[in-house]
């Protein structure tokens, strides 16, 4: 069956001035995605992410919510969104019940499912016990959560959260990662951060947006994918003569790191098992053999800046 | 949708010593201009009584007081209204009314009525001085309900242009500031308008002072009720569309 489309963006655009904040950036969401939106700072996410919530009106470009146009009935749109900006929208003055209670009468929660709501948000949120405190006495942390909370509330299709572990201890990233994933199974999840763990961590799928423009996107797994470069690392007691290794079947190339350790560049067909036989035959006292990886940080700088070095070469292994 | 709005801003009002505070101490100097009144009305009582169609209670004590009443509340409208708006946008609330399922004509219509209900609580707190009068004394109730009506008018006119001006900055302060010079430039507009020069007419009508002065005097013209109610109509459009440009691309 195919799955639902929660969000269809359309070559969305918007200028500040002169100045193109967002280029042509169009992309889907479908239930069960959580999507992470990627970018270095002033990147664009936030206007995209404002766009989506109809809190910006793009320039240009057409953005479907459950199939519905934004921009024509901004109403039945927006009630199936929750937001997080990046700062949340907190009334400092109001204990977290009233905020919530308000909040969820913004969203035309029906009158009788007010009290239910609130009460599975703050559950959820781990809130329980933080009812009748004021916002302006709740620590960050406890503070984001009512913003994660006001954002769930009203159980939207599409739940948009910028930046939601900023400011948090790590205890509460990882709850609020789990709290992230859990969700991801019944709505759809666009999260913006510039955390890379964050990203493999929490998402199904990655968009890395840099100067207004979408220069990445694909699934975690298409991700991964990338990951994998063709170089192996090894480390040698008795390294061998580099001609040696570059005659091994599979041997594209060979790069000296130090004395002891080679990275060995293939094309075809992987080496490694010739090379860890002749290891062994000929005796180098093989002590390392592992594929190299890339990180998605190697990645995210070449799709960023194109003028970095594309591979740095203190071989990064995992 | 609207009515939670209001509701909402009405609370946020009391829920700071700001506005308790400002009732309390505009309670405090109405309570004493209208002893004054009372005052100068026994005062003038016996000589009074030889007269034909002498001025009664209320042209002595209840024009006055609610004349008075409209300079104080011109001084601390501003400090209500100036958060309105400019509050929602600096500690970035906005957000959250934005992406919630309602307009913009709503939510700002709704922060107008809910910033115009405090000061009905203050209109009504007000009146009930001149009503302790109906206990000894008889008062001309169609003038009364005449200038009453005339100073919920303006207090609806100051409301408009305090959320317009908060719709303009960040800063509340700035909104108090330019809020009260704009009420008050509208208020001393009418002393060009007494000039006689040329074009005075024009001025004179613009002066929201005018307007007022007739309906204190018990003359009730659909044209000052219909320039109050353009005022409001103006300034609450101009909020709405200054908020809304924000979201535009511009």
């Amino acid at each position: 069956m195919e799955t639902e489309t929660l969000i269809d963006a359309r070559k969305l655009y918007r200028y500040y001035g002169d100045q193109c904040a967002v280029n042509d950036v169009s992309f889907e969401l479908k239930k069960g995605m959580v999507l992470g939106f990627l970018g270095p700072n002033g990147a664009g996410k936030s206007s995209t992410m404002q766009m989506l919530t109809g809190n910006l009106a793009p320039s240009g470009g057409e953005i479907l919510i459950c199939g519905i146009d934004l921009l024509d009935k901004p109403k039945p749109a927006k009630h199936r969104l929750g937001f997080l900006p990046e700062q949340p929208p907190l009334y400092r003055d109001l204990t977290v019940d009233e905020y919530l209670t308000y909040c969820a009468r913004l969203h035309r929660v029906a009158r009788n499912a007010v009290q239910p709501s609130v009460a599975r948000a703050k559950e959820r949120c781990g809130l329980e016990s933080e009812g009748r405190r004021l916002i302006a006495n709740l620590s960050k942390g406890y503070q984001q959560r009512v913003g994660i909370a006001q954002a769930i509330l009203h159980n939207p299709s599409v739940v948009i959260l910028d930046e939601p572990t900023v400011g948090l201890d790590p205890i509460q990233i990882r709850e609020i990662r789990g709290l992230i994933r859990e969700l991801g199974q019944e709505h759809g999840i666009i999260l913006s951060t510039h955390i890379l763990p964050e990203i493999q961590g929490t998402c199904t799928h990655v968009q890395i947006i840099n100067q207004g423009r979408l220069v990445f996107s694909d699934s975690i797994e298409g991700l991964e994918a990338h990951l994998h470069s063709q170089h192996l690392i090894a480390g040698f007691l008795r390294p061998p003569d580099v001609q040696d290794i570059k005659a091994t079947r599979g041997v594209e190339h060979v790069e000296t790191l130090s004395d002891t350790r080679l990275r060995i560049a293939w094309s075809d067909e992987n080496p490694a098992a010739n090379i860890a036989e002749q290891a062994v035959s000929q005796g180098w006292g093989l002590t390392e053999l592992v594929p190299e990886r890339r990180t998605l940080e190697q990645i995210f700088i070449e799709l960023t800046c194109p003028d970095a070095p594309a591979n740095d070469d203190n071989g990064e292994t995992a | 949708m609207i009515g939670t709005i209001a509701a909402r801003e009405f609370k946020a009002l009391f829920l700071s010593p700001m506005a308790w505070s400002i009732l309390a101490v505009a309670q405090l100097i109405l309570a004493y201009l209208f002893l004054a009144q009372l005052e100068t009305y026994m005062l003038l009582a016996p000589r009074l009584a030889g007269i034909d169609a002498a001025p009664g209670v209320t042209d002595i004590i209840v024009a006055p007081v609610l004349g008075n009443a409209a300079v104080i509340l011109l001084l601390i409208a501003p400090l209500i209204t100036m958060r309105v708006l400019s509050e929602e946008r600096r500690s970035k609330t906005l957000n959250l009314l934005l992406s919630a399922p309602v307009s913009m004509t709503e939510i700002v219509v709704g922060k107008y009525l809910g910033v115009l209900a405090f000061f009905l609580v203050l209109l009504a707190m007000l009146v009930l001085m001149p009503l302790s009068l109906l206990a000894g004394a008889d008062l001309d109730l169609g003038k009364l309900a005449s200038g009453v009506l005339g100073l919920a008018l303006l207090i609806g006119g100051f409301t408009a242009a305090g959320l317009f001006m908060s719709s303009l900055t960040e800063q509340p302060t700035v909104a108090a500031v330019s809020t009260f010079g704009l009420l008050l430039l509208l208020w001393i507009i009418d002393w060009a308008g007494s000039s006689g020069a040329e074009g005075s007419g024009v001025m004179a009508y613009l002066s929201v002072l005018r307007h007022y002065e007739s309906l204190l005097k018990g003359s009730f013209n659909s044209t000052d009720v219909i320039y109050y109610l353009l005022f409001i109509f103006t300034f609450v459009v101009l909020s709405i569309q200054r908020m809304d440009r924000d979201r535009l691309p511009h």
